[in-house]
């Protein structure tokens, strides 16, 4: 065993990638839960979103193709959760748990042809000199667009939620929706939208995986990513930069722990393994201490009653 | 006589079995204060909520100076001068006083530009506020501020208050009605809504009377007497509730020196509480909401268990019991949150019936419930307490406010009580109804019950209390006898205004 032959550098730049997929799925449940609808069919959306990314991506050959419809599939597929949730008014819980089983089955019935296939590679950014930096190089520079795209969609969505009316509008209608409906907001619009941001996020943070990440198809290949997506929304208190701390957290723990492994620790393989879910939940679960300030009509069912 | 604001002809409203409004008409005058009187169901909300946009009339219309007035949608009236301050304040509990007030306007201003003017506004008509606080960490006075504010905002021609005082503290109901009386000066028409006969008299220049969703008369308050009023609305003559002459027993429940911090975010502790209730006594305990009612009551009912001594029922220490036990005991309480705390909004009044009279009422053997028994107890207080229900096999969310209020203070009326604790027991009930269940308190104290009764409604408690103490952020004063007690006094007692101590400075 040798932990000098761990780099940190290019750890600190691998753990960007590995936290990525869970960073684009938290921060759209993110934005869905703030609407007040709990959509647990995160995972359903990501895998989903994989196949879809994957396979437009091999047939087309281009990866922005791959990623537009992997954003467009999850979307569609969130689009059921909001019928049902919405338009009929059913439990968001059990839709939710449906919409994960669903994708999962869907995905699989999509992915049968592309088993051991490659995705075409997605070029990184070249931003020149800037990439030879020491240390600053390797780490901020030369990543894949998508994995800025992640990190502008944090910012971005921090921004519209604290400074725009139309994210005051939409923390409102998860606040209450009955005083939102008063005032005469669109809660169903809203809420509605709010969702297919989620999908697309799931959409995306999914095909990363499937395109960037692993980059090949396997059946169930977000292996649980979008269940630590829901608790991360959670123990980060909603709020999109303890989302990102968390996401990359976990990607840290997880980029280390398989370090280790490769240096042959004496910690059995199944320890290292867990420890990244094990770790990022502890550290929330500190420090949601403050006050859990969840959206006030999270998940519950809103009926426009006149 | 020059042309009204808003006039209102021939408006009808029906939902599937009731004609909530049948051809309404009455004009609001310009800055003129207009009372709308009647009882529950009266109809009053279904109109006010036309007038805002939110229903839309089957058939009639109104007309705003002269023009074609039909509002899709609120800000469509908002933008039409139309500005409305709910009964159950439409506010957002964990966004500040800004965003909640740019949430009611159509183009709001930068939030910094925006808390400017809040402040501008809330010294003009004496209502200060501050911009950046958290919604839910205000009294129910400011957060009513909140709403009042956001309505001047827009300069509204018309302002529509629901129920506006019933949460506020003497001083505050005063500080309100002189910011109206400005409004009124400055050409601002209000259209009031309140059970409270008095204050219209005091505040409003016309009044119009519904009952069962028609117009059954209009009147000048002024000239008119609440009890005429209270007549007009419920169409018969009204029966006040008689207090008999109680002798005061041996102590029947007391707590000393309590003190336990709230179980909920928003909720406020309880800090070194003394009481005690004797067998015969009505104890009336006043205060704004949200100074620890929730709380006392749960330490009474055991929601919220204490040290066995804390609180003690005929010297017996209960502290430790939890609500069953209690029940068993004789300790029954009705709590003030009707849907969801007193009742189970989608269970039938048979199964509420038998959710609190299980024990009591002996609705079970050997673990088996005992259905008929059950609907028999349901149908006995649907019967007592003039319930207005099909049938006990109908859902407590199917009743109107006042009608499961009368429900769930008659289940626990009917179990024959030892102590009976109750808080808000005539909230949003109207004047027959309420005077009803005052009358069956007091029955209840006459045949040897003790009673707490925890209100907001100050003359409630002056009409059966025989003594009174206020609930100030969690502490109790000193309970005073109900006879002689001035509003002032009262007032005093109950921690003054809240927050006013900017204005008066």
């Amino acid at each position: 065993m040798d932990l000098s032959d761990i780099d940190p550098i290019k750890l600190i730049a691998t753990l960007m990638v590995a936290a990525t997929p869970l960073l684009l799925a938290a921060i759209g449940e993110l934005v869905v839960e703030k609407a007040g609808v709990l959509n647990l069919g995160v995972e359903g959306m990501m895998i989903t979103g994989a196949i879809s990314g994957f396979a437009v991506a091999v047939e087309t050959g281009s990866p922005w193709l791959g990623f537009l419809a992997a954003a467009a599939g999850g979307a569609l597929l969130s689009v059921l959760f909001a019928i049902l949730t919405q338009v009929a008014l059913a439990n968001h819980v059990a839709s939710g748990l449906a919409l994960t089983l669903f994708g999962l089955g869907l995905s699989a019935l999509i992915g049968q042809s592309y088993g051991g296939q490659k995705p075409p590679p997605m070029a990184e950014v070249d931003l020149g000199p800037l990439n030879d930096l020491p240390v600053v190089g390797p780490i901020l520079f030369g990543h894949d667009p998508i994995l800025y795209l992640s990190l502008g969609l944090v910012a971005a969505v921090w921004a519209v939620l604290k400074y725009s009316r139309m994210g005051l509008v939409l923390r409102a209608v998860g606040e209450n929706h009955d005083a939102a409906h008063a005032l005469g907001y669109k809660v169903v619009r809203i809420r509605v939208l709010a969702i297919l941001f989620g999908g697309a996020c799931a959409g995306l943070g999914g095909a990363y995986i499937s395109l960037i990440r692993v980059p090949q198809w396997t059946d169930g290949m977000t292996a649980g990513v979008g269940w630590i997506a829901l608790a991360l929304v959670v123990f980060a208190s909603w709020k999109p930069w303890r989302v990102l701390a968390g996401a990359y957290l976990f990607g840290g723990v997880t980029v280390l722990q398989f370090n280790l492994q490769g240096v042959g620790i004496a910690i059995p393989v199944e320890y290292l393994s867990m420890s990244p879910y094990v770790i990022t939940i502890i550290v929330l679960v500190l420090l949601s201490r403050d006050k859990s300030s969840a959206p006030g009509s999270l998940g519950r069912i809103f009926h426009a009653s006149s | 006589m020059s042309q009204p604001l808003l006039s209102l002809k021939g408006l009808t409203k029906a939902y599937p079995g009731v004609i909530a409004n049948n051809e309404i008409s009455f004009d609001i005058g310009e800055g003129e204060v207009h009372a709308l009187l009647g009882e529950n169901g009266a109809g009053k909300s279904t109109l006010v909520k036309m007038i805002y946009g939110l229903v839309k009339p089957d058939s009639g219309g109104m007309t705003l100076r002269g023009a074609p007035y039909a509002p899709s949608e609120p800000r469509v009236a908002r933008a039409d001068g139309i500005a409305m301050v709910f009964q159950h304040f439409s506010l957002f509990d964990a966004l500040n006083v800004a965003e909640n007030i740019a949430l009611g306007m159509e183009n709001p201003p930068a939030l910094r530009d925006l808390a400017s003017r809040i402040r501008e506004v809330s010294e003009t008509y004496g209502l200060p506020l501050d911009p950046f606080r958290t919604v839910g960490d205000l009294s129910a006075g400011e957060r009513q501020r909140v709403e009042i504010i956001r309505c001047l905002l827009q300069d509204p021609k018309l302002l529509i208050m629901d129920e506006p005082t019933s949460v506020l503290t003497p001083q505050e109901v005063e500080i309100l009605f002189k910011t109206l009386q400005q409004l009124k000066a400055e050409g601002t028409s209000i259209l009031y809504i309140s059970h409270k006969l008095e204050e219209i008299r005091t505040l409003c220049d016309t009044a119009t009377i519904l009952r069962l969703g028609q117009v059954v008369g209009d009147c000048i308050p002024r000239e008119t007497t609440a009890r005429q009023m209270a007549e007009m609305m419920v169409g018969s003559s009204l029966k006040t509730p008689e207090r008999s002459g109680r002798t005061l027993g041996p102590v029947a429940l007391d707590i000393t020196g309590l003190s336990v911090s709230s179980p909920t975010e928003f909720g406020t502790a309880l800090k070194n509480l003394h009481l005690i209730v004797r067998v015969g006594e009505i104890l009336g305990i006043g205060g704004v909401a949200g100074n620890g009612q929730e709380e006392l009551l749960g330490v009474l009912s055991g929601e919220i268990t204490t040290d066995a001594g804390a609180v003690k029922m005929a010297g017996q220490p209960i502290g430790r019991m939890g609500p069953t036990a209690r029940r068993q005991l004789g300790v029954l309480t009705a709590p003030e949150e009707r849907l969801g705390h007193a009742a189970a909004p989608d269970m039938s009044l048979t199964e509420n019936a038998l959710l609190t009279g299980v024990v009591r009422e002996r609705l079970e053997s050997h673990g088996f419930l005992k259905w008929g028994a059950a609907r028999g107890f349901a149908e006995r207080i649907i019967q007592a307490f003039d319930v207005r229900t099909p049938g006990p096999e109908n859902a407590a969310r199917s009743l109107s406010g006042g009608n499961l209020q009368k429900f769930v203070i008659g289940r626990e009326v009917l179990q024959d009580p030892k102590v009976l604790v109750v808080n808000q027991p005539t909230w949003g009930v109207d004047a027959a109804a309420a005077a009803s269940i005052r009358q069956a308190l007091l029955d209840l104290a006459a045949g040897g019950a003790a009673v707490i009764c925890i209100s907001q409604d100050l003359d409630e408690l002056m009409e059966i209390a025989d003594n009174f103490a206020a609930l100030n952020e969690g502490r109790l004063s000193e309970p005073r006898p109900t006879e002689g007690l001035s509003v002032d006094e009262i007032g005093l007692m109950m921690g003054g205004a809240h927050g006013m101590e900017v204005a008066h400075a």
